[in-house]
């Protein structure tokens, strides 16, 4: 039995691919530099640079708006840990409740779809202030008076119709010979949905889902309005004040921080999704 | 012996599709099948005679729009019987996307056993490994269905209906979709329930099988049974003409 | 590859050929923009109209945020001439040569009166107050007020918010980037975060909903807002040490500033703007100092 070697042929192609591939990396390297460089430097020579230095990106404003700006960050993530999974039981409900065929739940199939319509079709922000300042206004007994309640559960109000919108579309995915399969063997409607196709609709629609995440996370600010001290408020409480800028850079650097890992693990775990469909 | 399924007079039909067409498609027509306990009913016929749909009919997942289908003596047709007691008793395979992607094999098959039959879930589990072990699949046990082949998924598919020690097992056209090399295997199964005395009904394109294991063949034409008979008589000396021109083709 | 690679280069030299020119041509925007209208700003000694450095020739361009507040403003319409701010532009107007008519406004966001870059008045007028820091970025004009912090309550609150102790314990708001908030900060030091909110009227809203028990904001202010509110009462005013005043919001090295200040300094010394304070932002007299 022989043992395979190359032969000389591709020998002497492999070299020429290796220097090719050499050639095109150093290419991209020079591209890179060249543009990315040229870009800098139009902003660095712009007659505008000095003053847009001292406006964003002033060090000792930056220290100074730190300590608040961390503080109002804080609340941010306070109200995002509480809100999302609010926003996947909630829209959870309204995408099974949509599908359902049950007479028991014809009222509430309606509400599912007044509530998706509405609370897409209003800006998240108008929302905000109208629960926010509206709540207290009826002065109702029982109605949460704690800011923290009226700016998150707007914004779960608004999430949620999104998200379930997207659940909704994962369990349309799905494919029909599933039911089927599952009612086959006997299992109710709403067994079969839960046990089931839900699961998988799930499954399919994790990285829409992580995109609203994300957003949710940033629109942790639009909660500002209400006067509560989260990272945006002290951000521009702080410029208001002193003038200068920088703090909005500080808030700004707070919310990529969250983001940017949140954005790689979504884009990991969908990259991840289509090789298993591709491959399968 | 009295029949265990007792179809009389089955009509099937589906509303009209677009704007063009005035009637609605009528995919069965006056279907009338019998079948005692241990029989084994193969049906033959092109795409699109209503084997599948029949199939559907008796297990309910379609309405029917006239005719009887009677199960065990109880009339199962009757809009106010709840179908999921009949499908307690009553299994059925489909041709693909049988299985949970999300459950592993095992949990598969004891999903239904412990949520349908109320089955304590050591027990259900017990009783699937048995039979994962019986057909040769006890080694996939913890595995995910996107792991197996063609032809193990629809074996695990055929097991998990049998976890729920059905009356009547209803297969509809399994090897259909399999690489050539898959069917052998899946059949296997089949051809021993058959010699165990499971009570079956199948769809099914493989000729040298239907002839091999049944006790009745029906072959379908444009949603009416044309012919049915003992295997023998169907594949041997087939009566009607479009019968002998089906066989011409497929055999 | 071999076909592509001058395909690649001529298009790295196109991006930067066109980002290069891109910056030439903001050079060459600079320039044209570097000299406005009416020039002869260098002679500094001269104050008459037809010399003045002005955003619009022949006209004053002055900015306020909308809506604009009584008793600063009347009616939310400043070219008016009524409250206190609208009555001293017109006031200073006048004593720089322009007719009433000769005034324009301008609606500016108090958020865009101080960022970088040019503006599109000549002063912004908005109970902005001085602080060293804030000059630095922009230019003031001399104080036109003496601003004094003070606090209202709804009646039911009056006894706690009499003293500075009692505030401590009472939910707090003022309006976002106001020396009100330092005020709260440092002379109450209160036990909850004060809530801060982006305009007056936020604010007021959120008094008459209980949201916070008292509202921290300047003299005159708090004394219109108690008027609006029934049941409402000022309940006491900071004892200022460094009592801050509000300036008119110039860009940053207008020389403008300079005939503008001669004008306040006119009118002071004529009791005009005495005369004016009396009659708009009179009736606060007795607030108690908070102790």
């Amino acid at each position: 039995m022989s043992v395979w070697a190359p032969s000389a042929r591709q020998i002497e192609r492999a070299r020429i691919t290796r220097q090719m591939r050499r050639r095109r990396a150093l290419l991209s390297a020079v591209v890179t530099v060249t543009v990315l460089g040229a870009v800098l430097a139009v902003f660095l020579t712009s007659p505008g640079w000095p003053a847009f230095r001292a406006y964003f990106l002033s060090w000792s404003d930056f220290k100074g708006a730190f300590p608040s700006v961390s503080q109002g960050f804080w609340l941010n993530l306070r109200v995002f840990l509480v809100a999302e999974p609010c926003v996947l039981v909630l829209a959870s409900l309204v995408a099974v409740c949509r599908q359902s065929r049950s007479p028991w739940l014809a009222p509430l199939r309606l509400l599912s779809v007044v509530y998706t319509d509405l609370f897409r079709g209003v800006p998240s922000i108008l929302v905000v202030v109208l629960v926010g300042v509206g709540t207290p206004a009826l002065q109702l007994n029982g109605l949460p008076t704690s800011l923290f309640w009226l700016g998150t559960i707007p914004l779960v109000l608004c999430y949620g119709a999104y998200v379930a919108e997207v659940l909704r579309a994962g369990i349309l995915a799905v494919h029909p010979t599933q039911w089927s399969s599952a009612e086959a063997l006997g299992l109710s409607r709403t067994q079969a949905m839960w046990r089931v196709i839900f699961p998988q609709a799930v499954r399919r629609v994790v990285p829409p889902l992580m995109n609203d995440l994300v957003s949710l996370q940033k629109d942790t600010a639009l909660i500002s309005v209400l006067g509560v001290w989260e990272a945006l408020r002290a951000a521009q409480d702080w410029q208001g004040y002193h003038f200068n800028g920088t703090a909005l850079f500080v808030a700004s650097m707070y919310f990529l921080v969250v983001a940017v890992p949140l954005t790689r693990l979504t884009d990991w775990l969908m990259l991840r999704q289509i090789r298993r469909e591709q491959g399968r | 012996m009295s029949a265990l399924l007792e179809i009389r007079g089955l009509r099937k039909t589906y509303p009209a599709a677009g704007s063009g067409q005035r009637a609605e498609r009528v995919v069965l027509h006056d279907i009338t099948l019998s079948v005692a306990p241990h029989d084994v009913i193969c049906l033959i016929g092109a795409s699109g005679s209503g084997k599948s749909t029949l199939l559907r009919c008796v297990n309910l997942l379609e309405e029917i729009q006239d005719g009887v289908i009677t199960f065990d003596g109880r009339e199962i047709s009757d809009p106010r019987i709840d179908p999921r007691a009949v499908r307690r008793d009553i299994g059925m395979v489909f041709q693909a996307y049988n299985l949970f992607p999300h459950l592993s094999v095992v949990d598969n098959c004891t999903l239904a056993p412990a949520l349908v039959h109320k089955v304590a879930k050591q027990e259900a589990r017990t009783r699937a490994l048995e039979l994962l072990e019986r057909f040769g699949l006890a080694d996939k046990a913890g595995a995910y269905p996107d792991a197996l082949s063609g032809g193990q998924q629809q074996r695990v598919a055929l097991v998990r209906a049998l976890c729920t020690r059905p009356r009547l097992l209803l297969l509809d056209e399994i090897t259909a979709a399999l690489d050539p090399e898959l069917v052998g295997e899946v059949l296997e199964i089949v051809r021993a329930e058959a010699a165990a005395g499971m009570t079956m009904i199948l769809a099914t394109h493989e000729m040298a099988f239907a002839r091999e294991i049944a006790t009745t063949v029906c072959f379908l034409d444009q949603g009416r049974i044309l012919e049915q008979g003992p295997p023998e008589q169907i594949f041997g000396s087939p009566r009607e003409e479009r019968t002998r021109e089906f066989l011409a083709r497929v055999l | 590859m071999r076909m592509r690679t001058p395909a690649v280069v001529a298009a790295v030299v196109l991006t930067a050929a066109s980002l290069a020119a891109c910056s030439a041509k903001n050079d060459a925007a600079d320039d044209a923009a570097a000299s406005p209208t009416a020039g002869g700003s260098a002679s500094a000694g001269s104050c008459a109209p037809a010399d003045l450095h002005l955003y619009s020739a022949g006209k004053l361009t002055v900015a306020t945020d909308s809506p604009a507040y009584a008793p600063w403003f009347k009616k939310g319409d400043p070219s008016n001439g009524q409250g206190y701010e609208s009555a001293v532009v017109y006031a200073v107007a006048k004593q720089l040569g322009f007719s009433a008519d000769q005034v324009t406004w301008v609606k500016e966001a108090f958020n865009n009166s101080y960022t970088p870059g040019d503006k599109k008045f000549d002063f912004d007028i908005n109970q902005i107050s001085i602080t060293p820091e804030r000059a630095r970025v922009v230019t003031f004009s001399d104080g036109y007020y003496t601003a004094n912090q003070a606090v209202i309550t709804l009646d039911a609150k009056k006894a706690e918010a009499s003293s500075l102790d009692g505030l401590k314990g009472l939910k707090l708001g003022a309006v976002t980037a106001s020396t009100s908030l330092s005020a709260i900060r440092d002379d109450v030091r209160p036990s909850a975060q004060p809530l801060v909110f982006d305009t007056d009227d936020q604010a007021k809203q959120a008094l008459l909903h209980h949201q916070i028990d008292g509202l921290v904001t300047d003299l005159p202010s708090a004394g219109y807002m108690s008027s609006e509110i029934a049941g409402s009462v000022v309940a006491g005013q900071f004892a200022n040490s460094a009592p801050e005043e509000f300036g008119l919001l110039f860009q940053q090295g207008n020389p403008l500033v300079e005939c503008v200040d001669q004008a306040l300094g006119a009118l002071k010394d004529a009791g005009t703007l005495d005369q004016l304070q009396q009659q708009w932002l009179s009736g606060m007299e007795n607030v108690p100092t908070l102790q």
